[in-house]
């Protein structure tokens, strides 16, 4: 692991262990073509310099608006969209230099879950069908044995061994979550890539479908990319959370940590907006202005400086990239405002900067 | 004639119609039987499907029901122009032969050869329009303005040009011309229907499990373009059969002294006024024939929305 800004990616290591997923710099540009010669005149920036390590059995949730490039990067990681540039290393190997048979082979380790129960099953295939393609397709299990296998995988995820011969939309929205749970496990994957896997349940299913999700993780000693466009879902199920914005990791911190104590001025916005059950305390809401950015035509300088409600924001901010550094031990942060920043005070005022960096923790999270 | 085989034609029809009718029973979810349950539920559809069976099954039996030969002219002086009768229930031709007969035969060359024409355009169609949904890119832009040319060609002159120089044609290569002049609409729809496909997230967890492309089209986006396929393939054999009959009409289509609906219009077609019985009843059959195909075509398309096998 010896990439220009690993320390970038590195908050929190568990002692010694080496990441099962270790990605750095990942660029995915979509190109915006015009008329019929598909001339580029300029592409989205969807993923723009991403840097991120799964170790064995944890969940890193990856968090962020609408369009902030999370979706993207989780299928840019497993190779579902091809990036555009950057690493990826999975147990060592160079994902993206793999193709062919090593790729597939590769598959079968790093699987994805879906937001969308009804358009990610098949109508045509039977709920034993949908489970039982990973199994045929990698040669893991026939006739007799793949049926007996596809029980078994039914069953863990909490379904009727019966369901096997019905059709998708036969079941209900948690219901096909499972089946899409049990196709995603029949391959016996290490890592998986949950893309906003409860955002289209009920409430009342959420929980479930995480608690199955922690618990497979457990029996299995999965790892899991856990993308959520809402804090408060990611608290009970992450041990790590990055917070993404315009395609940018602007937050990187253990999940206790980033909750506790938010650095970056969007995530504390994000939490200060987060409800809490207690009707005693008073929060004052940190209301951000404006619209989120096209990624297609990105602020220069720090992604976040339009809509910054730090006090000490300054022409720096929109001038100089924030580099993602460690503000706190394994506190990762993109921001040269909050203290301590390795972007010196000479090198902002440079680049037209009038205020000194200060850490500002406002009331709203205290 | 044969009493016999009439009964054993009308039994056939009822016992297929209803082999259809109690398919579309049962709880069982797969979405091609909710589909027939549909069709089944919506009258005319399902009215129209029992006369396009007994239409096949008559075209397909029509040597064994059929009272005379189809070409045959027993007395071209005293048997011409008669009126429908008991013994010619369609009444006969300028050249004495029965029309009923030549209905009946008719009904077999029309059928087969919009049947079969319309095979050839959903083949290439479907194939033409999945590659180039599927691959995407350039390749399918340079695609659909092809498909774009094609379709700025008027078929029926097209047709028209290529038989006038060609005759005359053997039924194969009328078939052909036909099928390859009507795949079109077929490919666009199945185009847009593969590139709507190719983003669901049931592709995307194909890809991660592994699946190579073929397996992917095989199994995931063909099944699921099936149906606008399978609609667009009802509708398409009605269009054949008015451009068959038109070409046949005009005299460039299936040649005499073969029977096909459209050259038995143009049998009758100066005498219309005063021997009405030649051209009629020919061109009931049409109307009959391309009627049910629409009925069924539209029922079809109700009856595999997809958006409903989804809720």
């Amino acid at each position: 692991m010896t990439a220009p800004n690993a320390a970038s990616a590195r908050s929190a290591p568990p002692n010694g262990i080496a990441p099962l997923l270790a990605v750095r710099d990942l660029v995915k540009h979509f190109p915006i073509t015009r008329g019929v010669f598909r001339r580029r005149v300029g592409a989205v920036r969807a993923v723009d310099g991403v840097s991120l390590d799964v170790f064995p059995g944890e969940t890193l949730a990856l968090v962020g608006e609408s369009g902030c490039g999370k979706t993207t990067t989780g299928r840019a990681i497993l190779r579902l969209i091809e990036p555009s540039a950057g690493e990826i290393r999975f147990d060592g190997a160079d994902v993206r230099a793999l193709g062919g048979d090593a790729l597939r082979r590769l598959r079968r380790q790093m699987q994805i879950i879906f937001q969308d129960p009804f358009s990610s099953l098949n109508p045509r295939m039977t709920v034993g069908a949908i489970v039982r393609e990973g199994l045929t397709i990698h040669k893991l299990a026939e006739g007799e044995a793949a049926d007996a296998r596809v029980r078994e995988l039914l069953d863990e995820v909490g379904l009727r061994a019966d369901v096997a011969s019905r059709y998708p939309h036969e079941f209900s929205g948690g219901q096909r979550q499972r089946i899409g749970i049990a196709r995603a496990l029949a391959v016996e994957p290490r890592f998986i890539v949950c893309d906003e896997p409860v955002s289209a349940l009920d409430v009342s299913v959420q929980a479930q479908v995480i608690n199955l999700l922690e618990d497979l993780q457990r029996e299995h000693g999965l790892a899991y990319l856990f993308i959520a466009h809402d804090l408060s879902v990611v608290e009970h199920i992450a041990d790590r959370v990055a917070v993404m914005y315009l395609g940018h990791i602007v937050e990187l911190a253990d999940a206790d940590e980033l909750y506790r104590r938010p650095i970056m001025p969007y995530t504390q916005a994000l939490l200060s907006a987060v409800p809490v059950p207690d009707p005693t305390r008073q929060r004052h809401r940190i209301i951000l202005s404006g619209d989120v950015p096209s990624p297609a035509n990105p602020p220069s300088g720090c992604p976040f400086h339009p809509r910054c409600p730090h006090p000490r924001k300054d022409d720096a901010c929109t001038r100089l990239v924030p580099p993602l550094e460690e503000k706190e031990p394994g506190h990762l942060v993109a921001c040269i405002k909050q203290t301590p920043t390795t972007v010196s005070w000479p090198e902002q005022q440079s680049a037209g900067g009038t205020m000194q960096p200060e850490r500002i923790i406002p009331d709203a999270l205290g | 004639m044969h009493p016999l085989v009439w009964i054993a034609a009308a039994v056939l029809t009822t016992l297929a119609c209803g082999a259809i009718a109690r398919a579309g029973d049962g709880d069982s979810g797969s979405p091609w039987r909710i589909a027939l349950t549909r069709l089944r539920d919506n009258h005319a559809a399902f009215a129209a499907l029992c006369v396009i069976v007994a239409l096949l099954i008559v075209a397909a039996l029509a040597p064994w029901l059929a009272p005379y030969s189809p070409i045959a002219q027993p007395d071209i002086v005293r048997l011409k122009n008669l009126p429908p009768s008991l013994a010619h229930p369609f009444g006969t031709d300028f050249a004495s032969r029965d029309v009923f007969s030549r209905a009946l035969y008719g009904a077999r060359v029309s059928l087969s050869v919009a049947l079969l024409a319309i095979v050839v355009s959903a083949s290439v169609g479907t194939a033409y329009g999945a590659i180039a949904g599927y691959v995407g890119g350039r390749i399918d832009t340079l695609m659909m303005r092809l498909i774009d040319a094609g379709l700025s060609v008027p078929r029926i002159l097209l047709l028209i040009a290529v038989l006038a120089l060609w005759a005359p044609v053997p039924l194969p290569v009328l078939v052909l011309l036909l099928g390859l002049t009507g795949w079109f609409g077929v490919s666009r729809v199945v185009r847009a229907q593969v590139l709507s496909l190719r983003e669901r997230d049931m592709v995307v967890a194909a890809r991660a499990l592994g699946a190579s492309d073929r397996e992917i089209l095989w199994r995931h986006i063909l099944p699921n373009v099936l149906s606008p396929v399978i609609v667009s393939i009802t509708l398409g054999i009605a269009n054949v059969l008015i451009v068959e009959a038109g070409l046949s009409y005009l005299g460039v289509g299936v040649r005499p002294p073969s029977a096909s609906w459209g050259n038995m219009i143009l049998d009758g077609a100066d005498e219309i006024a005063s021997l009405w019985w030649i051209s009629t009843f020919p061109g009931l059959a049409i109307v009959v024939t391309v009627m049910a195909f629409n009925l069924l075509g539209d029922g079809l398309r109700d009856a595999l929305d997809p958006r409903q096998v989804d809720g």
